[in-house]
């Protein structure tokens, strides 16, 4: 029986073996190419990001529908601003925080009065109507411990992490009030499921036992308040160490990184997470379709079996400059070796 | 490795400034500044930047290792001092993005070993040709995070070989620990695959640029 994308995700994360791997490609400015767009045109206007996804889920026959930006859409809200480029993801052209005494009057700023999420918000209430329950959409709120990154600096971020504990709590009250409402907004608008992008409590960035009273703490205080289904996703971050403690925040699913093992991963997270990746976006620009197809092979003969996987690229998002022919490589190949029950695996593997 | 830079070691992953403060101190009863800086501070700080790429140490302790040790390098060995390194003229960039923490842990890495390097913030590929070409620069650093950015390091590495000038140019950067063979792609002499290594790679070309 063919499952629609929506019954194949969720029957993965509930460890089960749907009919394939379900395929998550997240795919944002590729939406621009497909519209003959430049991206800054693309992120202008809702329906273009409407349109955009609902091609490169029929194209690439993707399992889900990606309502996300660019992160510094959140920072907009905040008063920042963006730098668009033109074959990549728009980046945050610098802190609102330049002093860390501007904590102690930081407000969150209202959802409604963000221009940027208000397109978001449309673009998953177009997507919504155009596809009902049928494809998951996905989306994105940075966590609040992630956010000051864009919003004062990663150095003087790590400064006040370590020197200004008062502020640091300041700053994330007000930012876990705005996290909150915005992902609550977007499930309002149509959501399935909210990626909570958390890269600075990856053991890449920060030490088990800070993230354990740091990027945790705030997860907990946060993830509860959300009231649908989270994916943490460490944006290519190592995550081993601290698999179980993002398990227990209550996430369903780990965006996990091209840098640790699939397999690894799978036997600390089986029947707890769900985990997504862990294709290596940076190394996908110039892969061949023989490259593509090993790779896809690997991830689904480390991950696959028993449920619990969602095949994606490890970052968040796939590049700009991976090419077509790499991305319609990686759909055939999830297509023809992600069908359950993986009885291709075991000799494979020898 | 021996327990002096292991002890030292122990302490900057820690975070302990005073203690890392006092252990300085200590050395320098029996070494000079260059030394302590080379048999002390250098190899902690290599050990650090080896445990950071195989996941046991975390950035942020990489980071905050870097400015104590440039704290604490500074004081004993201020800019002034013959001892430092001048030689051959180098410089740091982010080349193209906005994310500046990788810089800045490797110019911290730089001074904290003894090294005097122009910090030229971030450029685009045009600014930073014209000013490595005006301060005659012969390592040239980059670091970059996104992609794109680490793509357009082809141009700078073009542009300043067609005008003849004799620089080397080290790259670092998430795109290059991701893809390894990027670095070589993009023209590059030879990529960073953490701070300390970037450091012992200069220090390694001064030698040969000054034999």
């Amino acid at each position: 029986m063919t499952m629609t994308s929506m019954q194949r995700t969720l029957t993965a994360l509930g460890h089960g073996e749907p009919d394939r791997v379900p395929l998550f490609l997240l795919l944002t400015e590729h939406g621009a190419r497909e519209l003959g767009l430049s991206i800054e045109a693309y992120f202008s206007c809702a329906e273009y990001v409407i349109e955009g996804q609902l091609r490169l889920h029929r194209k690439y026959r993707t399992d889900c529908l990606y309502a996300f930006y660019y992160a510094s859409i959140e920072v907009e809200a905040w008063g920042g601003s963006t730098l668009f480029i033109e074959d990549g993801p728009p980046l945050c052209a610098g802190p609102i925080i330049r002093s860390p005494a501007q904590i102690d009057s930081l407000q969150a700023p209202a959802i409604t009065e963000a221009a940027g999420l208000g397109r978001v918000l449309d673009t998953i209430r177009g997507l919504k109507a155009r596809v009902g329950d049928t494809v998951p959409i996905i989306g994105v709120a940075i966590s609040p411990f992630s956010l000051p990154v864009m919003q004062m600096g990663f150095d003087h971020y790590l400064d006040l992490i370590h020197e200004q504990p008062a502020r640091f709590e300041h700053l994330m009250a007000a930012n876990i009030e705005f996290t909150v409402e915005w992902a609550n907004a977007q499930l309002d608008a149509g959501a399935t499921v909210i990626c909570y992008f958390d890269p600075v409590s990856s053991t890449t960035s920060i030490p088990r036992e800070l993230y354990l009273t740091t990027g945790m703490d705030v997860a907990r205080r946060v993830l509860p308040r959300i009231k649908g289904p989270t994916a943490t996703h460490m944006a290519s971050g190592r995550v081993m160490p601290i698999l179980g403690d993002i398990a227990d925040t209550g996430t369903a699913i780990v965006g996990v990184s091209a840098l640790e093992d699939l397999a690894e991963l799978k036997a600390v997270a089986h029947g707890r997470v769900t985990l997504l990746g862990n294709l290596n976006g940076i190394e996908m620009r110039r892969w061949t379709p023989a490259q593509a197809e090993f790779a896809v092979k690997q991830a689904i003969a480390k991950a696959g079996r028993g449920g619990g996987f969602l095949l994606g690229e490890n970052h968040g998002e796939v590049p700009y400059l991976v090419p077509d022919e790499v991305l319609l490589a990686i759909s055939a190949a999830a297509e023809r070796w992600g069908r359950y029950p993986l009885d291709w695996v075991e000799a494979w593997q020898k | 490795m021996n327990d002096q830079v292991n002890a030292f070691r122990a302490l900057l992953e820690t975070l302990d400034r005073v203690g890392a403060e006092n252990a300085v101190n200590q050395a320098l009863a029996t070494l000079t500044p260059i030394q302590v800086i080379d048999r002390i501070v250098v190899p902690a700080l290599e050990e650090i930047g080896r445990a950071w790429e195989s996941g046991e140490v975390a950035l942020s302790q990489v980071y905050m290792s870097g400015r104590i040790c440039e704290a604490l390098v500074e004081a004993v060995l201020p800019p002034s001092d013959p001892d430092r390194k001048h030689q051959p003229r180098s410089a740091i960039v982010t080349l193209s993005d906005f994310h500046m923490m990788g810089k800045r842990i490797v110019y911290s890495h730089m001074r904290a070993s003894g090294f005097e390097l122009f910090d030229y913030g971030r450029m685009d590929v045009d600014e930073l040709v014209d000013r490595v070409l005006a301060d005659k620069i012969r390592v040239l650093m980059i670091s970059v995070l996104m992609l794109p950015s680490a793509l357009k390091v082809a141009d700078v590495c073009r542009r300043l070989k067609e005008a003849g000038l004799a620089v080397r140019v080290i790259v670092g950067g998430a795109p290059f620990l991701f893809d390894e063979n990027l670095w070589r792609e993009v023209g590059a002499d030879a990529m960073g695959r953490n701070a300390a290594e970037a450091v012992t790679l200069v220090s390694e070309w001064m030698e040969e640029m000054e034999a």
